[in-house]
């Protein structure tokens, strides 16, 4: 039986952990989960993230939640471990490291600049707060400061080699990309060439296309 | 060799994350104090080993890490790998889980909680009681999923103790010592999990250096 990701393609989360199951080339079913009718919240759904949020994954009998957490799993148990290092104390440690920096620097500016660029106008019916958009891209720029100066040493976060610590920021880049505070990044540009590097691996680009055409539908 | 050394200030929930984990694993380490007050965290000394300029700080060999989370992580693969969920697939997924279960669902609406009921009145503020409400509320449906999650196995990753359980001690240690202890203690499993918990020598030795008041001295 493929191993089943349940949720929408759109979300970062969701997305993030498609990406593994493209880096690794395993058999997968992306079931859907319609969140603007609140299934997320139904007990099918409940059973399988007890916090109603999305993904969940299943893998035979092991039912998880959290994409980090179904990230490395996948990466371990799909050839997909020179992603993590985990053979090489120092190496996954650094891998750690950029992947908490991403999940709290990174990901938690973004995710209110998304949700008020993407979300309150397209599935809201809502006007974006600017406020919150404004504190959240000066947090954002903080942060880029701090990855420009560790980008301009070494090609990826966690030293000269890819890992999960970089491509997990490609959900949430994707949506800085395509929406209107893009230009966010033009000053640092070795942040800059460091995401077109990530955006342009064959996982991303696919997961990408997936992100693109479940918004489209709409 | 040289020591592990930990820099940063104890009372840190972050700091105490760092301690709990080389105390489970028996290793020897240095705590290297820093005063919060005299901003040693904004010194370029502190800003070279983490460029964000937070606690905690872990120098083991010739490694600088940063990211408590990422260093409970290190050192537990590293001295003692067992409460990582040893090799397995399934049972070091698990643990992942529920250690991001507690950085995304449960150190929130703690955190908020501990932030406004016990930081704010010791720097002269007054607790957001609106804040609270809506985190008090938050933790409510979180700590009613380890109920049922607790009902299945005895720890949150399996019936083996974790890093997962050990993640949720520091700012427990404060939220427990707030009026709002009692979201835990109308819950008979987490009770007893949390009190388990707090009674592992580890854990009773990084709180002797986690006054409830954080260290802060009592204004006049």
């Amino acid at each position: 039986m493929a191993m089943k990701v349940y949720g929408p393609a759109a979300s970062t989360n969701v997305a993030r952990v498609l990406v593994c199951l493209e880096e690794v080339g395993l058999d997968y079913e992306l079931v859907p989960v319609d969140m603007t009718k609140g299934e997320h919240k139904s007990p099918a759904h409940v059973s399988r993230n007890p916090f109603g949020q999305v993904p969940a994954f299943q893998d035979g009998d092991l039912i998880l939640s959290e994409s980090r957490a179904i990230s490395k799993y996948i990466l371990r148990k799909g050839g997909g471990s020179h992603l993590l290092r985990e053979g090489n104390l120092s190496e996954a440690a650094m891998v750690d490291v950029w992947l908490e920096v991403e999940s709290g620097q990174f990901d938690s500016a973004m995710s209110p600049i998304v949700f008020q660029c993407f979300v309150v106008p397209m599935f809201m019916g809502g006007t974006t707060d600017m406020k919150v958009v404004e504190e959240n891209l000066e947090k954002l720029k903080k942060s880029l400061e701090v990855y420009e100066a560790r980008l301009s040493r070494f090609k990826y976060l966690a030293g000269d080699f890819v890992s999960l610590a970089d491509i997990s920021h490609f959900p949430m880049a994707h949506y800085l990309l395509v929406g209107p505070h893009a230009s966010v990044i033009d000053a640092y540009p070795h942040v800059k060439a460091w995401i077109a590097d990530i955006m342009s691996r064959p996982s991303v680009k696919k997961v990408t296309e997936l992100m693109e055409a479940a918004i489209r539908m709409n | 060799m040289a020591p592990v050394k930990v820099y940063g200030w104890a009372v840190s929930p972050f700091v105490a994350r760092a301690l709990l984990c080389l105390e489970e694993a028996g290793v020897e380490y240095e705590l290297v104090p820093m005063s919060r007050a005299a901003g040693d965290h904004r010194r370029p000394e502190h800003l070279a080993r983490n460029p964000f300029g937070q606690v905690p700080v872990l120098e083991d060999g010739g490694l600088t890490l940063f990211e408590s989370r990422a260093i409970a992580r290190h050192v537990l693969r590293k001295y003692k790998p067992e409460l990582l969920g040893g090799g397995d697939l399934a049972a070091s997924a698990t643990v992942d889980v529920w250690l991001e279960v507690e950085a995304h669902q449960h150190h929130p609406a703690a955190g908020a909680v501990v932030k406004e009921c016990v930081v704010s009145p010791l720097l002269g503020g007054a607790p957001d009681q609106a804040v609270v409400g809506e985190n008090v509320e938050k933790l409510r449906k979180v700590l009613e999923v380890y109920e049922a999650r607790l009902g299945q196995s005895r720890y949150l990753a399996g019936d083996l103790v974790s890093l997962a359980d050990l993640s949720h001690f520091p700012i427990m240690r404060y939220f427990m010592d707030t009026e709002h202890a009692a979201l835990v203690e109308a819950l008979p499993r987490v009770k007893a999990w949390w009190e388990e918990l707090a009674a592992r020598p580890a854990a009773r030795k990084v709180a002797e250096l986690m006054p409830p008041n954080f260290g802060f001295s009592k204004k006049p």
